[in-house]
Parts: C-alpha cells; structure tokens; sequence
C-alpha cells in the first residue's frame, strides 16, 4: 500500500475512535455536569459556525451588502427554516434565491 | 417484536432522508474535487467509507493538493472531528444496554448529519401512547440511509468527473442544511446565544489555520450558552 491508502486508513482511525471511545467508556470516565449541559448546546454553536463563515466572508473579507447573494439567500433560508422547520422547503427557497440573486447581480 | 424494530428503522430512514437532499449535492462535489486534485478514483472512494467525515476528506483533499504532510493532515483530522467525540458522549447513555458489536457499528454511522436526527428524536418527550423513542434501530436507519447517500453520491462525483458547472454554487446545499438543522431548535437563550458567539467567533476566527477557529468558535459558543443558563438561573436539570 502507498503512503496515501495508509493516510486514509489513518484518518479513518482517528475518526472512529473519536466517535467509539466515550461510547465503549463514558461509563467509567463520566464527564463532568457542566461538561454534560455544555453537550446540548454544542450543535447550534458548531453548526453556526459553519455557517455564519460561509454567509459572511467572500475571499476572507466581511460583506454585509445587498452585494452579497450568499448572505441574502441563507437569511431567507434561515426564516423558511424558522417558519417551516422544513428541511427540503430550507434548500429549495436557499438555492432558488442564491440562483436569481447571483443572476440579478451579475 | 420484529415489526417494531422494522417500524423504528424505517422512521429513521424516513428522518433522515429530508438530510440527504444536502448531502447528495456535497458527497457529488467531493467526487469531482477528489478527482480535480488528482487523487486516484478509488481513494477518494476510500475515503468516503473508510474515513466518512465531509470536512475532513475535503480538508485532506485540499492539503493533499497544496502538498501538506500526512502529520498535518492526521491533527487537522483530529481537530475537525473533535466534534464527534462531543456527539459521542451526548448518545453514550441511550446505547449503553446494547452489545458491543452496536456499540461499534452506531459509533461508525456517528455523522454529523446522523446525530443531529438521532439526538432530536431520543430528547423529544415521550408522546403519550408511544413506546420510548431511544431506539438503537432508528439510529441504524438515520446512519445507513446517510451512509448510503454519502457513498453513492461520492461514486458519482468521481465518474462524473467535472461535468457539474461550479457556477451551479452546489456548495451551498451544505450551509443551507446545517440552517434547517440548526434554526428551528433556537427557542431558548442558551441556545440562541450559543449560536450567535459560535458564529462570530468563527467570522473572526477564519484566518486560523487548519480549522482551528472553528474548535474555538465551538468552545465559546457553548461556554456562553452556559453561561446566559446561570444567569437565567434555570432550575437544575436531572442528569439523563
């Protein structure tokens, strides 16, 4: 096998112990309570921040303008997802939008 | 009872699939990336199942293609999916009854996209007249439905090579599905300042390499989500 399969294969153990270990033993090593409500407050902030990054920047600077179609169609998407809590609806109207905003900006 | 165990697999296949629809357009991307970065077809085909990680494998992708070393790669990896160790823990107690062999099998399915269908199922209240949703069978449903998708968008990706304009933006499918994930569930103000600092501190955070901005934007997001709860000195929840 080359350097890269063993990379892959690297990258796949890594992986999996991290989403194995507390499975096999958070039984023994319990973690601590703030750590445990801290839990439930994980994928808004994580998933956030995926997001927001990718709304906000073009080319690593901050656009907050009409200028923006990315902006324009997560915010529409955002309050499809608030109205609907929908997930089909959320990625229709986002990529609809950022099709005509990008076409009305160009 | 079999029927059941069948019932509680295909609810999860049934929650899960509304998911796929933005994972297809990113599992197809990836395909075409691996490919345009010169990666053998079968390694990027490797990748999807061996590591099945999106932004993992295109972080690997994208420093394969500049060059990086395999050890910077290996961190960048364990920072990234640092996540799951989280998601891990959070799923621990509702599959600690099951034999071993789920355990491994669950732990592998453990995806972002996987967790966050699981999660909202197994915290929903009971509704009356239901028997408990923490089923090991509707987490095998969720994660196989995903996995699947993962894979057989990734083949595509690679055979179809670069015939999908960029100019199509499919990209944004994945933003747009960590929005419907992530938008409904702010009701509280722990939440919704979780959400809020994890955002901005990953806007500030974007020039830090290998993604660490987005493990720190994590950390502060969930540290002031803890602590808008003490000050709204919320009654102490049971340990679950």
């Amino acid at each position: 096998m080359s350097g890269l399969w063993w990379l892959v294969v690297g990258m796949g153990a890594i992986t999996f112990a991290l989403r194995l270990l507390p499975i096999l033993f958070s039984d023994r090593a319990d973690l601590p309570p703030i750590l445990r409500r801290g839990l439930r407050m994980v994928p808004a902030a994580v998933l956030s921040a995926l997001i927001v990054p990718d709304l906000l920047l073009r080319d690593g600077q901050v656009v907050v303008s009409a200028a923006n179609p990315r902006l324009l169609a997560g915010l529409l998407a955002a309050l499809v997802a608030w109205r609907t809590k929908n997930i089909a609806l959320t990625l229709i109207a986002g990529m609809v939008a950022l099709w005509l905003a990008a076409a009305v900006l160009a | 009872m079999p029927d059941e165990g069948r019932s509680e697999f295909l609810a999860g296949v049934r929650a899960e699939l509304p998911i796929c629809l933005g994972v297809l357009p990113f599992g197809l991307i990836f395909g075409v990336v691996a490919i345009g970065a010169g990666l053998p077809p079968g390694l990027g085909l490797a990748m999807s199942s061996i590591v099945f990680a999106g932004s993992a494998q295109f972080m690997a992708v994208q420093l394969l293609h500049g060059g990086a070393s395999a050890l910077i790669i290996l961190a960048a990896t364990f920072v990234i999916n640092l996540r799951h160790l989280l998601y891990s823990f959070s799923v621990a107690p509702y599959v600690q009854p099951l034999p071993g062999r789920w355990k491994w099998l669950l732990a592998y399915l453990l995806t972002d996209e996987a967790y966050a269908v699981v999660i909202t199922r197994f915290q929903s209240p009971p509704v009356p007249g239901r028997p408990p949703s923490a089923d090991h069978r509707f987490f095998l449903g969720a994660g196989l439905t995903l996995w699947a998708t993962w894979q057989l968008s990734t083949a595509a990706g690679v055979f179809l090579g670069a015939q999908i304009p960029a100019s199509w933006s499919l990209d944004f499918a994945l933003s747009l599905t960590f929005i419907a994930l992530v938008v409904p569930g702010l009701r509280d103000g722990p939440t919704i300042a979780a959400a809020l600092v994890g955002g901005l501190v990953a806007v500030l955070g974007a020039a830090a390499p290998y993604h660490l901005g987005l493990i720190l934007a994590a950390l502060c997001g969930v540290a002031a989500g803890l602590a808008v709860e003490r000050r709204g000195r919320a009654p102490a929840e049971p340990a679950a």
